[in-house]
């Protein structure tokens, strides 16, 4: 008795008996299809594109102003980021004419004092390349010397292209990028490592961005050891160090961020205490700034908890006084120093 | 004869671009991918080798395919798959394999029937190309029928 499925003529998954070849069929070239003219073809010499409109559907114009707004300062940054973003978008409208030039090597290497925003940019940079279509990706892979160097022979290569596979599609940020050679040890594995970098961004360029960071003597000092890394790098950007205004502009970004205010006398004090911070040893421009603000957030917890008055309201939550930045030590020392030498005055006297 | 193993084996064989076009997909969906390798077409042959370890944490294709032509370069004259493997609970198992590169001569298979009693029939398939020892099995100058 013929059975119901047989009669419709079911067929297993990718296989139809008779008109269908089996798999050993040899590829079939597939005639090409008479093109309609869409969007992909290529225009007239005498045609013209809207530059705004392409530059409006790109979103370019979204990450460079949101890079001005919570950006403070920067400005060679900026620049820079906006040549680079203008000349991804003017290829792209070439390519549309049938002009095919060679990607743009877009390696960069970023030098600045610590808390500059090397990191900070880089993120943004990644965004910013994968909008423009250069990366297809678009995240960042942050390593250091640890993820990329071995700790015996043999294991460095593996490591290396491991963290590079990762890094494919996207940007690869390395920072303290100078630790990779240790000139002191010849024998040290950084060097292959650094061989086998130089090779993928001359053969993959397509693929990822390498962007190194690192203090500015110190790269020189890396660069000078390693030509080939330095000819290899399109882009050297410098980033200078904050002014206290950016800074106190920094600070009050940072604080709306985490849901304070400062009131109107600890902005005086603020600025105040960036100044006298600046002076000191080990400052870290914005990263300086994002710990003061920490503190003073401690402070004015501790504040709040100890305070005579029970009954908060959200204006007391929310706000930063001038007596939580006062009692940091910078302020401290300045007094101690001021009795000194009013001490040493009157001691003269 | 050519060998039907794994996802899309009812196909031509892919071009690098549709290779890359399933990395793709299998990264967008999460999936780990691997590459193997052997020189024994047997279908129940399992276990391939292992090149290198399964790419964890890759964002894209570029990465895979770069160990792809690795493997490729290599071992020239072997059969390479792709494999993608789906972590997902309620799966967790291989998601697609499919072959990347075959030799250029695939000699195919024997059937043997074994007789035992009361007409009872053993079939084992056994390839040509694993009558030579593993690594000698398929080069550029072998014969059309794998021989020589």
């Amino acid at each position: 008795m013929p059975t119901a499925g047989t009669e419709t003529g079911r067929s297993s998954f990718g296989f139809w008996p008779g008109a269908m070849a089996g798999p050993q069929i040899a590829p079939v070239p597939a005639e090409p299809e008479p093109k309609e003219p869409g969007p992909d073809a290529v225009l007239a010499p005498d045609a013209e594109v809207d530059l705004a409109a392409a530059r409006n559907e790109s979103g370019v114009d979204e990450v460079l102003s949101k890079l001005d707004t919570d950006l403070v300062g920067l400005e060679p940054v900026k620049t820079r980021i906006a040549e680079i973003a203008a000349l991804l978008l003017v290829d792209r409208l070439r390519a549309r004419y049938g002009i095919t030039a060679q990607q743009p090597t877009l390696h960069m290497c970023f030098t600045g004092n610590p808390g500059t925003g090397k990191t900070t940019v880089a993120l943004r940079m990644a965004d910013l390349l994968h909008r423009l279509g250069y990366l297809r990706r678009g995240h960042l892979v942050n390593v250091t010397r640890d993820d990329l160097v071995g700790e015996y022979v043999g294991h460095t290569a593996p490591k290396t292209k491991d963290v590079i596979k990762r890094a494919m599609g996207g940007v690869l940020f390395i920072d303290e990028a100078y630790y990779l050679y240790k000139a002191e040890n010849e024998r040290d594995y950084g060097s292959e490592s650094i061989e086998i970098l130089l090779q993928v961004m001359e053969q993959n360029r397509d693929d990822l961005v390498v962007i190194l960071a690192g203090y500015a003597d110190k790269m020189d000092r890396f660069f000078s050891a390693n030509p080939g890394m330095q000819s290899r790098i399109a882009h050297h950007i410098t980033f200078p160090d904050f002014t206290v205004n950016e800074l106190e502009r920094i600070a009050a970004l940072m604080t709306e961020e985490l849901g304070y205010s400062l009131s109107g006398e600890a902005r005086d004090v603020l600025h105040d205490y960036l100044t006298r911070r600046m002076q000191q040893p080990w400052f870290a421009n914005a990263r300086s700034v994002r710990n003061a603000v920490e503190r003073a957030r401690l402070r004015q917890a501790r504040r709040l908890v100890n305070g005579s008055d029970s009954r908060v309201n959200m204006a007391a939550l929310t706000t930063i006084e001038a007596a939580d930045l006062l009692a940091s030590r910078v302020f401290e020392r300045a007094a101690q120093e001021a009795q000194e030498a009013q001490e040493a005055q009157e001691a003269a006297v | 004869m050519r060998i039907t193993q794994g996802t899309f084996s009812y196909l031509p064989d892919f071009t690098d671009e549709e290779i890359t076009a399933q990395i793709t997909y299998a990264l967008d969906n999460g999936w780990p991918l691997s590459v193997e390798f052997t020189d024994d077409p047997h279908p129940r042959n399992v276990y391939w080798e292992m090149w290198g370890l399964p790419m964890f944490d890759l964002k894209d294709a570029a990465g895979v395919l770069l160990e792809v032509n690795a493997c490729r370069t290599a071992n020239p004259d072997v059969y390479v798959r792709l494999n993608a493997y789906d972590a997902g609970l309620g799966r967790q198992t291989t998601a697609f394999s499919f072959i990347v590169q075959r030799p250029a001569v695939e000699p195919g298979f024997q059937v043997i029937r074994g007789e035992g009693s009361d007409r009872r029939v053993n079939y084992t398939t056994l390839a040509y190309a694993t009558e030579r020892p593993a690594g000698d099995r398929y080069t550029r100058n072998a014969d059309a029928n794998g021989r020589h």
